[in-house]
């Protein structure tokens, strides 16, 4: 059987996957998009039974298992909890190298928030520092509407 | 031994060709919290979550950790599992084991499909071997069609026959609110609505839908402080018997279930199951399913499926009504279709199936099917087995 | 809980590319090597669990591809998704519920077949993180942070793991990638994201592996070394990462102290003889010796900085060079139970640990950062 092997071209076959997608947001991540493209603003949503703020807002509480009720204003600046400075990049991440994927604890936030850090030298990272959203200029109701964190100015 | 397992909880999302309104996660959520107020119980009764989709409907791995939000697995056991169309029924068959090992006492099972997020025949196609078939394979419905054909060369079926099935499972959507497609359609409908591909037409087949469907399976020690009218899991059986299209030797016949049924029946002491069961919710994805696997099956002989169809035998007020709730060609979010089979048949014996009730249940049997050729079937019954 | 064995156990030799065969063939592969561990046909199994995932398969419903192969033809069969370790507590409860004498379990992975960044991007939720173009390296490079930080361990202690585990998988046939490392070339790998280098990470393999759970009765006939279940459970915490505390892997806390008093294990440091971990980077190997109570809370560093988790060690982890070894991604969960399995029967080769072993500990993990894990306690008795 090893013979066999020895005297054949092994063939790969290249192929890719391409089912297109359109995800529903549902109303909650729709407000909470649309709020961030139409307004520049973040908002959060309450947990009436663990009092949480629930950033990226959710249309349950994930601890308890209620429906959140209200939708609170939560600020664009916040405290980098946990950071990963990203040296050797993919296609598929939006910034180029070095670049930072970061949890921020934004003022108001119970929970951390998910995005990238840019425009600071990557030296000067800290965990505890204080970052600040940048919008961008070209806004379609996503999470790239804000383009990165960048440090606040104390 | 094993423990009695019974389901004791339903619940399910109004099934729509999309949700705009909510996203994956949300629609999961609904479903949960309507089987536990079915249940009367919360989630902090709920010992673990068992879940399942099928991945390339909405493009996202690891749904079991993805969905600890909606699901409310939240520091729970929470697993997976997918068999493609038939996963509804293999979960369910899951829940049955996970809580008959006495592992669980109250077990969440939850199925979802969220088809309108995806391109449904692309990301079908991925299904196949792609150096074998996948060029020449378009999906589910020519799979389908390849069967219908051979079976109307075999036994003589018309596509009129077919028609009956979807005429009568459209019917009896019109008494299921959850059901997508209620509005009745007569055989000439459906022989003249758009041809899919021969003798396949638009009207013989399924709808993709959003939906979700969560029941709630437990041990024999708190089922019937559960439930005033516990639906017993009484036995179950699968086979899948291929593994590319290109292996099927005789497409006349769903093998799987020819095999699966005759070990449903020997387990449960049935000797003739049109007679002895009650009902039936039948994974039936198109028309001519309705008439070849009823033979498959064993409720008739091969090739007399029409007969017992055009009969009324399986309508609603016939010897066996087959999908009461109006079954796959009115509803499919996929991942979910197999486990609402199990619901309405577990509605069915509760009583609690309003306008769509089958007087007297007391046996009723939900099958599963999908990719590739795969059968799962569930028997629940009313009494407590022994 | 009544009492089931393992009765058969295989594997394949992990490779970074297995050309010459597809994951149906490896598959097979190991298949048939358990069957003829367990000196039984594939007319002794009762019943199939496959263990799948259609992203790294680049198929859905890639199980209807392996029930074949997994010998469920004429069968009872279904699939989990997830790790093998899952898969396998679906196999054992087919038992467990009476249904089943005898359960095969397998699960494979062709990691040379796709793009891992990709399949563990689609893992991020498409609304509120997938954009974010994170996937399992990013990710985990975050925790490590996270997690370094807040208890003080350094880049050395990490690499520690990776040089203990690549050493150990030298004495594994099966293993992917053994080699003779220091920290110093560990610290001098590539950076990949802060602060996970190169030798930080497991390699991606092409594997299979499978077990076969038998009932007592079946198992006394089937073998004279049977590796009996003492305890298993699983926990998920929750998703989003900013959910959790990525310093904390409360998820494994939860699943191994639901494990150990199933298992009658009061403390596992003392009692706990072996554990095959799944260390996918290398700080998981310190954080997961944490929650499985092995050390304190942040005390990862300081355990196998001692020496103890050595193979000579007095709780030596991943003998076999756990995922650093090899990691065919599914499968991994899986293999660790088959070597923990080996460890009890005294089969293990030249991986076997010094001490007799009573009890042996497998762990898999599912999703981001370790989000679900599953707990296994083997016991010779």
């Amino acid at each position: 059987m090893k013979d066999f092997w020895s005297n054949v071209e092994p063939i790969i076959y290249e192929g890719r996957i391409k089912v297109p997608y359109s995800w529903q947001a549902g109303e909650t991540a729709s407000y909470f998009l649309t709020q961030l493209r139409d307004q520049g603003k973040i908002w959060g949503k309450h947990c009436p039974r663990c009092a949480k703020v629930l950033l990226p807002p959710r249309k349950n509480c994930p601890f308890c298992f209620v429906d959140t009720d209200e939708w609170v204003e939560v600020s664009d600046e916040g405290v980098v909890e946990a950071f990963t400075l990203v040296r050797e990049g993919t296609p598929i991440q939006p910034l180029k190298p070095p670049f930072a994927y970061a949890v921020i604890r934004l003022d108001g936030a119970s929970t951390g928030f998910v995005h990238v850090l840019s425009g600071v030298e990557p030296d000067n990272i800290r965990e505890g520092m204080r970052v600040k959203a940048v919008f961008s200029k070209d806004r379609k109701g996503s999470l790239l509407d804000i383009a990165y964190f960048k440090p606040a100015r104390s | 031994m094993g423990k009695r397992v019974a389901i004791v909880g339903t619940g399910q999302t109004h099934h729509r060709s999309i949700r705009r309104d909510v996203n994956g996660q949300e629609l999961i959520h609904e479903a949960v919290v309507r089987a536990l107020q079915d249940a009367g119980l919360t989630i902090g009764d709920i010992d673990g979550v068992v879940i399942g989709n099928m991945d390339h409907f909405e493009g996202i791995n690891y749904v079991d950790c993805w969905s600890i939000d909606g699901s409310g697995g939240y520091m729970k056991p929470t697993i997976k599992l997918t068999t493609g169309g038939t996963t509804g029924a293999t979960l369910a068959v899951a829940g049955y084991h996970m809580v008959a090992s006495g592992m669980f006492e109250k077990l969440l099972v939850i199925g979802w499909e969220k088809n309108s997020e995806s391109d449904t025949t692309g990301a079908i196609i991925t299904c196949t071997d792609p150096i074998i078939e996948r060029q020449f394979v378009a999906g589910a419905i020519s799979g389908l069609a390849c069967e219908a054909q051979a079976y109307m060369h075999r036994y003589g079926a018309t596509p009129r026959d077919a028609a009956r099935v979807s005429v009568r499972d459209r019917r009896h959507a019109c008494n299921n609110p959850y059901a997508q497609l209620r509005g009745e359609i007569t055989v000439e409908d459906v022989l003249n609505s758009p041809r899919l591909a021969d003798p396949l037409r638009l009207l013989d087949m399924c709808p993709r839908s959003d939906g979700a469907c969560a029941v709630v399976f437990a041990s024999e020690d708190v089922a019937e402080k559960i439930a005033p009218t516990p639906a017993w899991v009484l036995a179950t059986a699968n086979r899948h018997m291929y593994s590319d299209y290109t292996d099927v030797v005789e497409m006349s016949s769903l093998l799987s279930m020819v095999e699966a049924s005759k070990e449903l029946w020997k387990k449960l002491g049935v000797r003739e199951p049109l007679k002895e069961v009650d009902v039936v919710e039948l994974y039936q994805p198109y028309s001519w399913a309705g008439l070849m696997w009823i033979e498959d099956m064993g409720l008739c002989k091969k090739g007399e499926g029409p007969k017992l169809v055009w009969d009324g035998v399986t309508d609603m007020g016939g010897e066996l009504p087959i999908n009461p709730s109006g079954g796959v060609v009115a509803t499919n979010p996929i991942g979910a279709t197999g486990l609402i089979r199990c619901a309405e048949v577990v509605l069915q014996i509760q009583g609690k199936a309003g306008a769509r009730q089958v007087p007297d249940v007391k046996l009723g049997v939900a099958t599963g099917f999908g990719g590739n050729w795969w059968t799962d079937m569930l028997a629940f019954g009313k009494k407590k087995p022994d | 809980m009544e009492r089931v064995a393992i009765v058969g156990i295989g594997q394949t030799r992990h490779q970074a590319n297995r050309k010459e065969v597809n994951f149906q063939e490896l598959v097979y592969e190991a298949v048939s090597l358990a069957l003829r561990d367990a000196g039984i046909g594939i007319d002794g199994i009762d019943n199939v669990i496959t263990t799948c995932n259609d992203f790294w398969d680049g198929r859905t419903i890639s199980s209807m591809a392996t029930g074949d192969v997994s010998g469920a033809r004429g069968k009872n069969v279904s699939a989990v998704e997830g790790d093998g370790t899952f898969g396998a507590f679906y196999g054992l409860t087919r038992i467990l519920s009476g249904a089943y004498g005898t359960t095969l379990v397998t699960a494979y992975s062709k990691g040379s077949e796709s793009v891992p960044y990709l399949i563990t991007n689609a893992a991020f939720d498409p609304i509120y993180m997938r954009s974010l173009g994170m996937d399992m390296v990013t990710a985990c490079a975050l925790q490590a942070r996270r997690y370094m930080k807040r208890y003080g361990s350094s880049e050395e202690e990490c690499a520690l793991v990776a040089v203990k585990n690549r050493g150990n998988a030298l004495a594994n046939p099966n293993a992917h990638q053994g080699m003779k490392i220091t920290v110093e070339d560990v610290m001098r790998s590539r950076r990949i994201a802060d602060p996970l280098k190169l030798y930080d990470l497991s390699p991606i393999s092409d594997g299979a592996c499978c077990v076969i759970l038998a009932r007592e009765d079946r198992a006394s006939k089937i073998t004279n070394r049977p590796v009996w279940v003492k305890g298993v459970s699983f926990c998920a915490d929750a998703y989003l990462l900013g959910d959790r505390d990525l310093s904390e892997c409360r998820a494994l806390e939860k699943a191994a102290q639901a494990a150990y008093k199933m298992a009658g294990v009061q403390n596992p440091r003392k009692e706990i003889d072996v554990a095959e971990v799944s260390e996918a980077f290398t700080y998981q190997e310190l954080l997961w010796t944490e929650g499985l109570g092995f050390c304190e809370k942040g005390g990862g560093a300081k355990l196998i900085a001692s020496g103890a988790t050595a193979r000579e060690g007095n709780i030596p982890v991943n003998p076999s060079g756990g995922l650093m070894g090899a990691h065919p991604v599914i499968a991994a969960g899986l293999i660790r139970i088959v070597e923990a399995a080996r460890q009890v029967r005294g089969d293990a080769g030249d991986m076997q640990i010094q001490r007799k072993v009573q009890l042996a500990l497998a762990h898999g993990v599912n999703g981001v950062c370790g989000q679900s894990h599953c707990v296994w306690i083997l016991g010779r008795n």
